[in-house]
């Protein structure tokens, strides 16, 4: 029992009870009064309202920002596009007018009417999209009939315009209609059905800075649907504008040289990552995406064997070939296995156990030391090498280089290649790594898997000391009032685990290979700049043999070997670094390395003006 | 355990006008989900049914307990609570941008509807075991606010900004009911002048932006500003009698957001005028100066505390909702109980009957 005077007991409490009951009426007082100030004061004013619908809300969409090279050169613009629309609670008869539609247009009447009928459901004060992106004739022939077709109006959207298209998709991308399943992510929650999106390319990975902020406006409307009166207006925030790494005319430059071949160009500045030219060919038209494409096209573009619409440059993966004889070269001298001194002789094969690997010259290279078998891509010297080194060895100095993971350039879905280890192996097949497989390894055959992207990182490392810069898309970011927001800086990802002696050499190898007589790319070289290098050919097949030991003529083209050539110019200090792959393109010595040549020439011509 | 003089103080008004009000909603939902164009959403009112049935049965598992027992479990309960806080932050799932609800099975369930009864427990238990007639001093009154502000800033992160505002409404309301002491009262109000200013200062622009729009929606005309005009047109537009059950054309042209849970009231007074809407407002008057009565027969201050901050947690949805849909509140995604569909917050409210009778049957025994 409490026992103090000031205890409240039930008594007290009563009376707090009776100030909450008075709290509580009060409150209700006011909402009764709120309701009958607007049911019964104001109640027929805002009927009048309810019954004209009269206030509506109006998006306005933001212009989308603007996509450019590193020299200010537009990429997508934005161009008005005129959609006929229908409003079915201000068209009535509504079958009439539809009529009407199709005839003074020149259109299916059927399928003019399906796009109202699938919009059933839609409440009918919301304009239907009859005729997406109508022609000039067609917009000059509604103006004259407007007022025999009440309800039907026009309104301008600004639609995607790509210049230049073909040379830049893979790297602009596309932007499409919104589907359901992206309407459900989370990135995605402002965006409702309808609305236009980035897909691929940098139209994907920077949708949300080209984007902007929708704006809007309260309006009031007639009973025919006319805007009478504007209440409120929130304006649009236009997207920020982008400005690419990208150098258009070389852009242009490699798409040309590439014309008629599968494969793909990576172009670097081996000083900060910065890509120049990323070019995948065969190509395609992203305008057609814009306004629709036929299913025809489509189809054709899906089926197409060379897959146009894959970007081979970061997504192709490849085997590397002799180009990964700058791994296998640069992992043996820093182990100590071989120095510059060190020479094997080349007999034109080499016996391992119970087998022969060949050497691409039959006759032989005779002794070669690091330097020349780099220069002459002696296969023999590599074997010898892989044996010495093994296969682990050998993959972690590849994943140090950068192999066998994503660069994490800013473009959707890049493939990540493959590194081959023995435990990889047993894992994938259950079987034990084969020494011979070293062997292959060794000069870039078998497993092992990478990416133009990746070799481009590979060879500006070569070129600038042995850094290993993240490749670079986006230059700086502006918004519609021309204020930088984001300006890149070169990223470093890390550096090639080597010394300066071993670098030396093996970079002595990459020129040599281009400007001594018996260098692979010595036929092809550039005239005006000197550029350093490696070739590759990279078998499709595995090099099948007759009876006599010779090699089969490879002459179907999905047999063809794929050509590969990464190099960098000028020598002495590097601006530019190139990796070429052309797809089933035969040697890398006649077929890549003139591509690479003439880029280097190019840029180098480019920044000299 | 059930004797018969409970059977004989059960009280029926309570129930009757509960089950009243259940009825309106579920009309009301049919109207708001049927009329309007989106087919989706045709089958929530079924759903709501299941719902009441739930929240019946909920209601019936309370009668069998003494509810003197909720104060020997209040800190249990209100651990309970918190627990629940936590796994919706853990492992909830995600709506509309937050993260509110826990899903057991096919079931789910939003914690922080039930934590609200927890804390009117547990404040209960504290606020009857210290009271007095002089009020609570400030240091009296430092362990109720942590026990509220645990709760609600869980809530707030979810974020669900709407029904933290909520528990402090109802807490806020049973510390005024036990009575805080003048300086103790000159304290809070003072601290509460200083610290506003100086939050506001430290908030960035679009903080700012945001609570600006929720005081004045004008600001958001593209968003809770046009909501709040077309739900007074919806209001106003019903006049004295109302366009008739299923007429509503603001709702049927889906010009009303959240039609079915939020703006329900909306669609009642659209379709069913100022008779309709002021005999509902009359409903939930009574039913509330009701629940009061309660407090008034209780003779043991745990029941009588219980009671009032029961009825608060009614209380507030209840005028925070209706002010809101006639444009004299900010936008708070609050339900209106018994009406809007949603099921955690209508078995909670049912919960809260069940206690509430609990409470009227037992007024008469001691223990």
């Amino acid at each position: 029992m409490r026992i103090d005077l000031n205890t409240a007991d039930s008594d007290w409490f009563k009376l707090r009870l009776n100030r909450v009951v008075y709290t509580v009426i009060i409150a209700f007082l006011i909402l009764f009064a709120r309701l009958f100030y607007l049911q019964i004061l104001e109640g027929e004013a805002l009927r009048r309202q309810s019954a004209s619908n009269s206030i509506r809300l109006q998006h306005i969409d933001p212009p989308r920002g603007l996509i450019f090279d590193r020299h200010h050169n537009l990429l997508a613009d934005n161009r008005p596009a005129f959609n006929l629309r229908i409003t079915p609670k201000d068209a009535r008869p509504i079958d009439d007018i539809l009529k009407k539609v199709a005839t003074y247009l020149g259109v299916d009447p059927a399928a003019v009417a399906a796009k109202v009928k699938r919009a059933r459901g839609v409440p009918s004060y919301k304009p239907v999209v009859l005729l997406a992106d109508i022609n000039r004739n067609q917009l000059a022939t509604f103006e004259t009939h407007k007022y025999d077709l009440p309800g039907v109006s026009v309104s301008v959207k600004s639609q995607r315009q790509y210049l230049n298209a073909t040379e830049v998709v893979h790297i602009i991308g596309y932007m499409s209609e919104i589907n359901a399943s992206e309407l459900k992510q989370r990135k995605y929650a402002r965006y409702r059905g309808g609305d236009r999106i980035g897909k691929s390319g940098v139209e994907k990975a920077l949708e949300h800075v080209l984007k902007g902020k929708r704006g809007g406006r309260q309006v009031e409307v007639n009973a025919t649907g006319q805007v009478v009166g504007v209440l409120k207006t929130v304006d649009a925030r236009p997207g920020n504008s982008v400005y690419l790494t990208i150098d258009l005319a070389l852009q242009k430059k490699a798409s040309q040289l590439m014309a008629g071949r599968a494969g793909a160009v990576v172009a670097m500045d081996p000083r900060n990552g910065e890509i120049l030219a990323l070019v995948s060919s065969p190509s395609y038209d992203p305008n057609a995406f814009v306004s629709g494409m036929s299913s025809e096209t489509w189809a054709k573009l899906l089926t197409n064997p060379l897959h146009p619409l894959v970007n081979k440059a970061i997504r192709g993966e490849y085997p590397p070939a002799s180009t990964y004889k700058i791994i296998t070269a640069m992992a043996g001298l820093e182990e100590g296995l071989v120095d510059v001194e060190t020479e094997f002789f080349c007999p034109g094969y080499y016996k391992f156990g119970d087998r022969t690997f060949r050497c691409w010259k039959k006759t032989g290279h005779g002794n070669v030391n690091i330097v020349r078998a780099l220069a002459e891509s002696c296969d023999v010297f590599f074997y010898h090498l892989g044996q010495l080194l093994g296969i682990d060895r050998l993959s972690w100095y590849a994943r140090s280089f950068g192999l066998g993971a994503a660069t994490g350039l800013d473009l959707d879905r890049e493939a990540k290649g493959l590194v081959a280890t023995a435990g990889w192996k047993k894992q994938r097949t259950g079987r034990a790594w084969q020494k011979g497989e070293t062997l292959n390894a060794a000069i870039g055959q078998g497993y092992n898997l990478t990416t133009p992207l990746q070799m481009a990182v590979v060879i500006a490392a070569m070129a600038n000391g042995g850094k290993r810069f993240r490749p670079l898309i986006l230059k700086q970011v502006q918004n519609s009032a021309g204020e930088v927001l984001f300006k890149s800086k070169p990223e470093l990802l890390g550096r090639l685990p080597v010394s300066k002696t071993t670098f030396a050499l093996v970079k002595q190898g990459l020129y040599e290979a281009v400007n001594t007589a018996g260098g692979t790319a010595w036929k092809v070289r550039a005239r005006q700049v000197s550029v350093s290098g490696k070739t590759g050919t990279a078998q499709v097949v595995a090099r099948s043999q007759d009876e006599n030991g010779s090699p089969k003529k490879k002459t179907r083209y999905e047999f063809r070997d794929h050509a590969w050539f990464v190099g960098f110019g000028p020598s002495e200090a590097p601006r530019i670094a190139v990796a070429v792959i052309v797809e089933h393109g035969g040697h890398g010595s006649s077929v890549a390395a003139p591509v690479v040549m003439e880029l280097i020439e190019t840029y180098i011509k480019i920044i000299k003006r | 355990m059930i004797d018969r003089r409970l059977i004989k103080n059960f009280d029926w008004g309570l129930l009757g006008l509960t089950l009243t009000l259940a009825a309106l909603g579920a009309a009301m939902i049919y109207s708001a989900v049927t009329a309007g164009a989106q087919t989706s959403i045709k089958t929530l009112y079924l759903r709501q049914l299941i719902w009441y049935g739930v929240g019946l049965m909920a209601m019936l598992v309370v009668f069998f307990f003494n509810y003197k027992l909720l104060e020997r479990w209040a800190y249990g309960i209100y651990i309970g609570c918190l627990i629940l806080l936590v796994g919706v932050l853990l492992f909830g799932t995600t709506g509309g941008g937050s993260k509110r609800w826990l899903a057991f099975g096919p079931l789910s369930l939003q914690p922080s509807e039930i934590a609200k009864i927890g804390v009117v427990i547990v404040l209960a238990r504290y606020y009857s075991s210290y009271a007095t007639t002089r009020g609570f001093s400030l240091r009296y009154l430092l362990r109720p606010m942590l026990l509220t502000l645990i709760p609600c800033g869980l809530i707030v992160v979810q974020p669900d900004l709407g029904t933290a505002m909520m528990i402090i409404l109802i807490a806020g309301s049973m510390t005024l009911f036990a009575k805080i002491q003048r300086r103790a009262m000159a304290y809070i109000l003072s601290a509460g002048a200083l610290i506003v200013p100086l939050v506001w200062f430290f908030l960035k622009g679009y903080q700012k932006q945001r609570i600006l729009t929720f005081l004045n929606p004008d600001l958001d005309p593209l968003g809770a500003g046009y909501h709040i005009i077309q739900s007074k047109i919806a209001i106003g537009s019903g006049m004295l009698t109302g366009k008739g059950f299923l007429k509503g054309t603001q709702n049927a042209l889906a010009f009303l957001p959240e039609q079915h849970t939020d703006f329900i009231f909306s669609v009642l007074a659209e379709e069913w005028g100022f008779i309709g809407s002021a005999g509902l407002l009359i409903l939930f008057l009574v039913f509330i100066v009701w629940a009061l009565n309660v407090a008034n027969g209780c003779r043991d201050p745990f029941g009588i505390i219980l009671a009032v901050g029961l009825t608060s947690m009614i209380f507030w949805p209840t005028v925070v909702n209706i002010g809101m849909v006639m444009g004299l509140m900010p936008v708070v995604g609050v339900p209106l109980p018994l009406i809007s569909y949603g099921g955690s917050s209508t078995v909670t409210t049912m919960i809260c009957v069940g206690i509430l009778i609990n409470i009227n049957m037992r007024r008469f025994m001691r223990s």
